[in-house]
């Protein structure tokens, strides 16, 4: 049978999708369901002085209004972080409480204050316009940089400073920079960027009287962990009266990881209103409300000689995380983001200096990459500007510091398994015509136009592991996977995992792999996911951890089932475990013709005897019935792919417009399963990572109102922004998994921003401009160059 | 012999208020809100006649999913931006989150799960499995509707023409690139 990991498979889960059937939250509905609207702060810092619901409890079709009053009377617990993250001088962060419904104070538009459940949407908004708020308006903090000089948002929390992080050796540094020849610095704005997964949240809370038990449908990447975090945190209901479902899912990108206010609340309210509560986000609801990503201002130099080698890096960060710490929030700029910022480089001496800072915004977490497109834009951006002003070749300056040898002992944290950067960077060139471009260039520059070529090489860190080390980090949880194998008696499977697909494509890649392990056609194999009364808990999907976390538990667990069926296959043909042999779905004895197949020998384990067979048993002594096995993986390390990237672009000095002309990506991803899926990901990664470097801002005007608040304010990328992307791969395997396997869902996003900028600034002849690059900034970065070679001339 | 009168009177924001006299004498009282006026919306949908009565405000993409349980076709925002909405209304796409159900009265409406033909996929969506032109599946269900409507006037697009076409067509999860990919595919088809 010729191995399905490897092979292009069209999708399983594709026609559901495509005929209308998928079932997504909002799809779901519940006889005798109500509606609920959340009343919400219009304001980014403010006391509540009243809240009057007086007349709206009496509008048409109310059920019930609940507030912050009730939330805390209840003792219902709020949102948390994650991540516990320690400072410098060795204190720990300090996070606000985050109540599910604002009391006293609300700290960013959006903040929710109240819920309104009626029979009817129509009644629930029309009443939630009759709940009166008298508010005090405070002066809100947005900025960034200057959060720390503002006035202090939550009691206790001085210049609004969550933590104050380092990692490396201050001292080593300014060694290494007292040796430099030249030292190499650069102010970097990450801008920040609402990931608008297509479907927008949505909750349908219910509550069974009988059994005291609530269900919530929600729009969760990992409903195993959101449950129990609403259960150990929230203080909703014990773990086994709240079953969390995640059905069909439109799209995460990290967005749907936290448990947000309103599965706290509908959960809660349904229990108390004894009717079933349905919420869903309008858009508006979802721009302001859910996570935000990135919002980083860096400083950060380069030490380097005047041949161009790396001696010393260092990085100054502030970070926002928004009105409060969320899930991924304390982690994505400190260890998703610090350990690379050295990117694919040997250097000798590190630190990143991490200030992570509250503002009167939407909370910000993990967003595609989480961290590491903030290291990889600073570190990417400081080696083309090294490349420049020491004038070697962009490509020459970053192979002269690639790693010699794999493994690759990272100068801050991760120790790389393995890898190849200098054949990844020579395919992408070769891909990508990179000697053909001066040619190029003197062809746009005969038609009037400017262009430009940026490199990136990168590598990331996902599918965060082992567990005892995350937490030792300061993880509240352990980061493995669970998987559960299912043989039915008469032979089709079903595999349980604790990942989830939003997009992903687990039916079908996770089927591949459980097919080759056991020798079953695909098209007997189910995957299950997305339910916590199914399957055991898992800890779900972010981080490009689903296949080289929850996919590896997948195949440990068939292992199991093959152990179990040798030793009953050896029973039912007379020889010994170690003398049978398990091939293609085969249970061979050696240098015989005797076999069994997997389904006889999962049907003798579920039908453990026959009419004929004098009380014998088919299954060895001790041997239980049944065929079922499960597995939880705990990586012993990371995944780490890399590769490199070169984008060109082509610049109207009298518009701005910019034309993204060539996109190469040249990745490794380890062993490859299904390559049409491996490509999805990429080009779905590039489109977000050109979108942040040419389209997409996230902006709060002075008092805290978000200025891009709906798909006409906030450039989402469309078909007409991209050209046809150039997709190539080298291929390490990685050590740490028996697959060889390493993440690939986040590369695009990575290393897109980096090199894109990297060639509009190249256009522009190295003069700095910050994302997105829009037309406006860059017809004014023309204008200023005109100038200045006016100047010179 | 019954005979009603009827009055309308405008009262608080939102509301009406509707009298009904049985000659002189007032029978009822009925306060009730615009958006409880009822309507009853005649349509085809996917090859089936349907009536409804339903408030008038009531939108197309609401009508077919809470009325007719037809729930491929998603909503994605709130300003006609994103096209995850988009069916057919005698033969042309449109964004049903912006129309009112009332407003194409007895038109013949195709949505996403009208598209297969006696359990065979159309050659669109054939082509959407084969290229890997979706992987959430949220905005799928308007952008096949809407590049069949392409097709339709354009029988072998260029990349270029399909991308264009597309712009009212927002996915976040593929790029595009295997989109455009499936509808040439389509074209080659079709």
């Amino acid at each position: 049978m010729a191995s399905l990991v490897g092979s292009r498979v069209e999708r399983k889960e594709d026609k559901r999708f495509l005929t209308g059937k998928g079932r997504y939250t909002s799809d779901i509905n519940l006889v005798n369901q109500t509606y609920a609207i959340f009343v919400r702060s219009p304001h980014a810092r403010a006391q509540i002085k009243k809240l009057d619901i007086s007349k709206a409890s009496k509008a048409s079709g109310v059920v019930s209004i609940l507030t912050g009053n009730e939330i805390a009377e209840d003792k219902i617990g709020g949102l948390i972080a994650g991540w516990a993250i320690r400072s410098e001088d060795g204190t720990e962060m300090k996070c606000p409480a985050n109540p599910p419904l604002a009391k006293d104070n609300v700290n960013f538009v959006g903040d929710p204050i109240a819920i309104v459940i009626a029979d009817s949407l129509d009644e629930a908004k029309a009443a939630a316009e009759m709940v009166k708020v008298d508010y005090k308006v405070l002066k809100a903090v947005t900025s960034t940089g200057d959060a720390m000089k503002g006035d202090t948002i939550h009691d206790g929390i001085e210049k609004n400073l969550c933590f104050d992080w380092l990692l490396g050796d201050r001292q080593k540094v300014k060694e290494a920079f007292d040796k430099a020849d030249k030292v190499i610095s650069i102010d970097i704005i990450n801008n920040r960027l609402v990931p608008n997964a297509m479907e927008p949240r949505a909750c349908l809370a219910d509550y069974n009287s009988g059994s005291d038990e609530i269900t919530l449908y929600t729009t969760s990447q990992n409903p195993h962990l959101s449950r129990l975090i609403m259960s150990a945190f929230g203080n909703v209901a014990p773990e086994h009266k709240l079953r969390v479902v995640a059905p069909d899912v439109g799209g995460g990108f990290g967005s749907k990881i936290n448990v947000y206010n309103e599965d706290i609340v509908c959960s809660w309210a349904a229990k108390k209103i004894n009717r079933a509560i349905k919420w869903v986000a309008e858009r508006s609801e979802s721009f302001l409300t859910d996570i935000h990503g990135r919002d980083h201002v860096t400083h950060a130099e380069l030490a380097v000689t005047k041949d161009g080698k790396f001696l010393g890096f260092k990085n100054e960060t502030i970070a926002n995380l928004g009105a409060y710490a969320r899930v991924f929030g304390t982690v994505t700029p400190t260890y998703l983001f610090g350990p690379c910022a050295t990117g694919v480089y040997d250097i000798p001496a590190a630190y990143s200096n991490v200030k992570a800072v509250f503002t009167n915004t939407a909370p910000v977490d993990a967003y595609r990459g989480a961290g590491r497109p903030e290291a990889t834009y600073t570190i990417e951006r400081l080696v083309e500007k090294a490349a420049m002003e020491l004038g070697i070749d962009r490509t020459e300056i970053r192979k002269i510091n690639f790693p010699k040898s794999f493994p690759f002992k990272q100068t801050l944290v991760h120790t790389v398994d393995s890898g190849d950067y200098v054949a990844g960077l020579d395919k992408a060139k070769q891909m990508a015509d990179y000697d053909g471009f001066d040619a190029r260039r003197k062809e746009s520059e005969s038609r009037g136009k400017l262009r430009g070529i940026g490199v990136t090489s990168y590598f990331e860190a996902c599918g965060i592991a082992p567990s005892a080390a995350v937490m030792s980090l300061g993880c509240g949880v352990g980061l493995w996977e669970s998987a559960e194998v299912r043989f039915n008696p008469t032979g089709q499977v079903t595999v349980y995992t604790g990942s989830h697909s939003h997009g992903q494509s687990h039916q079908t890649t996770f089927a591949q792999i459980a097919a080759d392990e056991l020798g079953v056609p695909m098209e007997n194999i189910d995957i299950v996911h997305g339910d916590t009364d199914k399957g055991t808990f898992g800890m779900g999907t972010y981080g490009s951890r689903s296949l080289t976390v929850g996919g590896i538990a997948i195949v440990n667990a068939c292992k199991k089932i093959v152990e179990k069926g040798k030793r009953v296959a050896a029973k039912m043909l007379e020889a010994s475990p170690d003398e049978v042999d398990f091939k293609d779905g085969e249970f061979v004895v050696a240098k015989s013709n005797k076999k069994k197949t997997i389904g006889e020998v999962a049907f003798a384990l579920y039908l453990p005897g026959s009419r004929d067979s004098d009380f014998k048993s088919p299954l060895p002594e001790g041997e239980e019935p049944g065929l079922k096995e499960t597995s939880f993986f705990d990586p012993a390390n990371f995944s780490f792919p890399a590769g490199s990237h070169i984008a060109e672009v082509e610049i109207d000095p009298d518009t701005g417009e910019v034309k993204l002309e060539k996109y190469t990506a040249c990745d490794d991803f380890g062993r490859i399963v299904n390559p049409m899926i491996v490509e999805g990901q990429v080009h779905g990664g590039l489109a977000q990572g050109i979108g942040q470097a040419l389209h997409e801002n996230a902006e709060y005007d002075e008092t805290g109102q978000l200025m891009t608040g709906s798909y006409m304010d906030y450039t989402m990328p469309r078909a007409d922004n991209f050209p046809e992307f150039n997709i190539g791969y080298t291929c390490t395997h990685a050590t740490t998994n028996p697959l060889g396997v390493k993440g690939c869902g986040e590369a695009g996003a990575i290393a897109a921003p980096p090199t894109v900028m990297n060639a509009v600034i190249d256009a522009l002849g190295g003069q700095e401009i910050t994302m997105p690059a829009t037309a406006e900034k860059v017809w004014k970065a023309c204008k200023s160059m005109k100038k200045s070679n006016a100047k010179a001339a | 012999m019954l005979f009603y009168i009827i009055i309308f009177k405008s009262s608080s924001v939102g509301r009406i208020i509707f009298t009904c006299y049985n000659f002189n004498k007032i029978i009822r009282y009925y306060y009730i809100k615009e958006a409880d006026l009822m309507t009853k919306i005649t349509l085809e949908v996917n090859g089936k006649k349907v009536a409804r009565d339903v408030p008038d405000n009531t939108l197309l993409s609401t009508f077919l999913r809470e009325h007719l349980n037809l729930t491929g076709t998603h909503v994605g925002c709130d300003t006609s931006q994103c096209g995850a909405c988009v069916v057919h209304v005698d033969g042309q796409s449109l964004k049903s989150c912006t129309t009112l159900a009332a407003d194409i009265a007895d038109s013949k409406v195709t949505t996403i799960e009208g598209l297969a033909n006696n359990g065979k996929m159309h050659p669109m969506q054939e082509a959407f499995k084969k290229m890997h032109g979706l992987q959430c599946g949220f905005c799928t269900p308007g952008m096949v509707m809407s590049a069949i409507d392409l097709l339709k006037k354009n029988k072998d697009p260029s990349d270029k023409e399909i991308r264009d076409w597309l712009e009212g067509n927002i996915c976040r999860c593929t790029g595009y690139q295997n989109i455009v990919a499936a509808v040439k595919e389509a074209s080659s088809k079709m």
